[in-house]
């Protein structure tokens, strides 16, 4: 089941569709990955920065309040913890690295919620790399927290003003800056998403999730968990937990957001659903579901959290999703917000909005039983950056 | 008209081409068809016309607001062939848009809507040889041509597969970027254009906005200059349109002609 990285494709899915001037970057890319990802050297550097700057291992915590409320047993992987207040920093310090083995001289990156941009800002203060984060003007105006931590740790921020001026304009305008810049700059793309060979390097990146579960779950279950529930915009903190359990008679749930309704019109949609209802497509580099009208022109997003506002998903994940070894779900915005808040009073954790949509889910799904009985929630952020928009909801 | 043709009678004028982008829809679809003739009249050889999608990443600003304005104007797919399919021009069109929305299409009926609304050549930037051998094969089979773009960073193996592909002419990338007019030609341009070694006729784009330009990309050795941005940036300011499309295309041409004549 597990891809060789020697293919660009999982199944159709894929693939490098970019302007010609990117694919010799894309080519040294994948030599560099290939050549350091079973690298000792590079490995234990990474490890060294996952241990001492991230705060990694995460712990694995068992939600007993939680549980005794959706009537499941319920574990909570804490990637809330992680530096930074999210899993994006695992994919961001290894490519950091990467950049500093590849001898280039600046960082480029795209972001929605601010999350990646701040995960990349904080790894190119640690490793000394220029970097500068494309984000979309209007969620520079949600997010205006991170611009500023972004900004603290010496990063800047570009206001992306084109189209609907979210995540996937910012994703837009980054590979424009690629395509003026690629001699002297590595593009950190902050989920599974893009060309090869960044769905598969960002998944082994993140993959230190999923790994830490597998030993977590074992010493305090003495088993593998029935099933395991991760949002998914991208699809990146998804791919990092799902990604070691591949092979395992383990249940996998890709969450994504339903929005406030599964409804499209002819430029957007009420939701971020491209799993569960996008087509076939091809967006920002690969062959992948996307949200897009019947003449192919991408549609817009719509979600209570910015960070899984996206019109499409990781290609890997599309292909997943057909051989059904996953499987697509979304939580509403509403449905989102009453997890929020159970988490909150009953467990003491604020989550992101992202990861409120799984706990949502555990929480619809708990009754029916298809859940089984042990469930592994990635709890990929924290909510500090969302209590604006928890408040403005309130009101 | 091919567009091997059109190279082949121009080799006879010893000439080189003139090759202008401008955005279909924008504004409108009825302006683009008066914009076409202007562009004809002034001298362009073969025109490429732009169908616009909704995240056009290898576009610069310009051209993505002319975009923008043919979406809010209503261009859609079935409305670009209608459009180019009623122009009545001798000179070789060719269609440049993202892959998405061939994909959407189907590749075999976007094809045959180019067949038969007499469009004989496709550009898709972000299609690069590696995944272009389903579309290529249709391509050949309708006798249309499949154009494929150079960069500077393209080098060795790439650079020979891309040529062995691409048919009508080779699209060399000026410099590293987006397009845009520029005021400068890059030596790299240059030195690209006598990198890319082949029979197949090479033209120049991105960055190019005067008759100096476009005469310096002829005196490199180049067979066409492609100017898109430029003419865009007129439909932008919406004064006198069609004067000034007609005037800088004869600029430039007047540019590309003066080389040949010394
Ligand atoms: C906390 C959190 N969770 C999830 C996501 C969604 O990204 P992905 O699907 O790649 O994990 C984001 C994106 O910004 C995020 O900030």
């Amino acid at each position: 089941m597990k891809q060789e990285i020697r293919s660009t494709k999982f199944g159709r899915y894929g693939g490098q569709f970019v302007p010609e001037i990117l694919m010799p970057a894309l080519e040294e890319l994948t030599e560099q990955y290939e050549r350091y990802r079973d690298d000792p050297t590079f490995n234990k550097e990474l490890d060294y920065y996952l241990r001492d700057f991230a705060g990694r291992p995460s712990p694995l915590y068992y939600a007993r309040q939680l549980s005794r409320e959706y009537g499941v047993k319920v574990y909570l992987k804490r990637e809330d913890l992680v530096h930074g207040g999210a899993h994006k920093l695992n994919n961001t310090l290894g490519q950091a690295l990467l950049t500093r083995y590849m001898g280039k001289k600046r960082i480029i990156a795209e972001t929605g919620a601010g999350q990646h941009g701040t995960a990349c800002a904080m790894a190119g203060a640690a490793f000394g790399i220029k970097t500068e984060i494309y984000m979309g003007a209007k969620d520079t105006q949600r997010q205006r927290m991170n611009v500023y931590r972004m900004e603290l740790m010496g990063t800047k921020v570009i206001p992306v003003k084109s189209g609907s001026q979210t995540l996937k304009d910012a994703i837009n305008e980054a590979m424009r800056d690629w395509a003026t810049s690629v001699e002297t700059t590595h593009y950190m793309m902050g989920s599974v998403v893009g060309p090869h060979p960044y769905p598969a390097m960002v998944r082994d990146f993140q993959s230190v999730i999923g790994k830490e579960v597998r030993t977590q779950i074992m010493e305090k279950e003495g088993q593998l968990p029935d099933s395991i529930v991760a949002c998914t915009g991208g699809g990146s903190n998804a791919m990092g937990i799902f990604y070691p359990f591949i092979d395992d008679d383990v249940d996998l749930f890709a969450v994504e957001a339903g929005g406030s309704g599964m409804k499209t019109t002819e430029k957007e949609a009420l939701h971020s659903a491209s799993l569960c209802m996008g087509e076939e497509g091809v967006l920002h580099g690969m062959r992948t579901k996307v949200l897009q009208n019947k003449y192919g022109q991408i549609l817009e997003s719509s979600s209570i959290a910015a960070g899984l506002d996206y019109a499409g998903v990781g290609p890997e994940l599309a292909y997943l999703a057909d051989t059904g070894r996953i499987r697509p779900c979304s939580s509403m915005d509403s449905e989102a917000l009453e997890a929020f808040h159970d988490l909150c009073r009953l467990e003491g954790i604020i989550p992101a909005l992202e990861s409120s949509h799984a706990v949502a889910y555990v929480k619809k799904a708990a009754e029916s039983g298809e859940l089984g009985d042990i469930v592994v929630i990635n709890i990929s952020g924290r909510g500090d950056k969302d209590l604006e928009t928890v408040m403005g909801v309130r009101k | 008209m091919r567009i091997g043709d059109k190279f082949n009678e121009l080799k006879r004028k010893n000439e080189g081409a003139l090759i202008a982008y401008i955005c279909a829809g924008d504004p409108t679809p009825d302006d683009t068809k008066r914009y076409v003739v202007s562009l004809i009249k002034g001298g362009a050889d073969i025109i490429e016309l732009g169908l616009p999608f909704s995240d056009p990443t290898a576009d610069g600003p310009t051209i993505q607001a002319g975009i923008e304005r043919a979406l809010n104007g209503g261009m859609t797919p079935d409305v670009y062939f209608k459009t180019v399919g009623a122009l009545r021009v001798n000179t070789p069109l060719v269609v440049m848009t993202y892959y998405n929305l061939i994909f959407k299409r189907g590749l075999e009926t976007f094809v045959k809507d180019c067949a038969s609304s007499g469009i004989s050549g496709i550009i898709v930037p972000d299609l690069p040889a590696e995944e272009s051998e389903e579309l290529a094969l249709l391509c050949s089979e309708y006798d249309i041509d499949l154009i494929f773009l150079v960069a500077p960073t393209t080098t060795g193996a790439r650079m020979d597969r891309i040529l062995s592909r691409g048919t009508g002419f080779i699209y060399l990338v000026a410099r590293l970027g987006v397009t845009g007019a520029r005021s400068d030609i890059a030596s790299s341009t240059q030195e690209l254009i006598k990198r890319v070694k082949t029979a197949t006729p090479k033209a120049v784009g991105f960055g190019i906005s005067n008759g100096k330009q476009a005469a310096e990309i002829i005196h490199a050795g180049a067979d066409g200059v492609i100017v898109g941005s430029a003419f865009v940036d007129i439909i932008a300011s919406g004064k006198d349109t069609e004067q000034r499309l007609e005037a800088l295309a004869r600029e430039l041409k007047d540019g590309i002609r003066a080389v040949k004549e010394k």
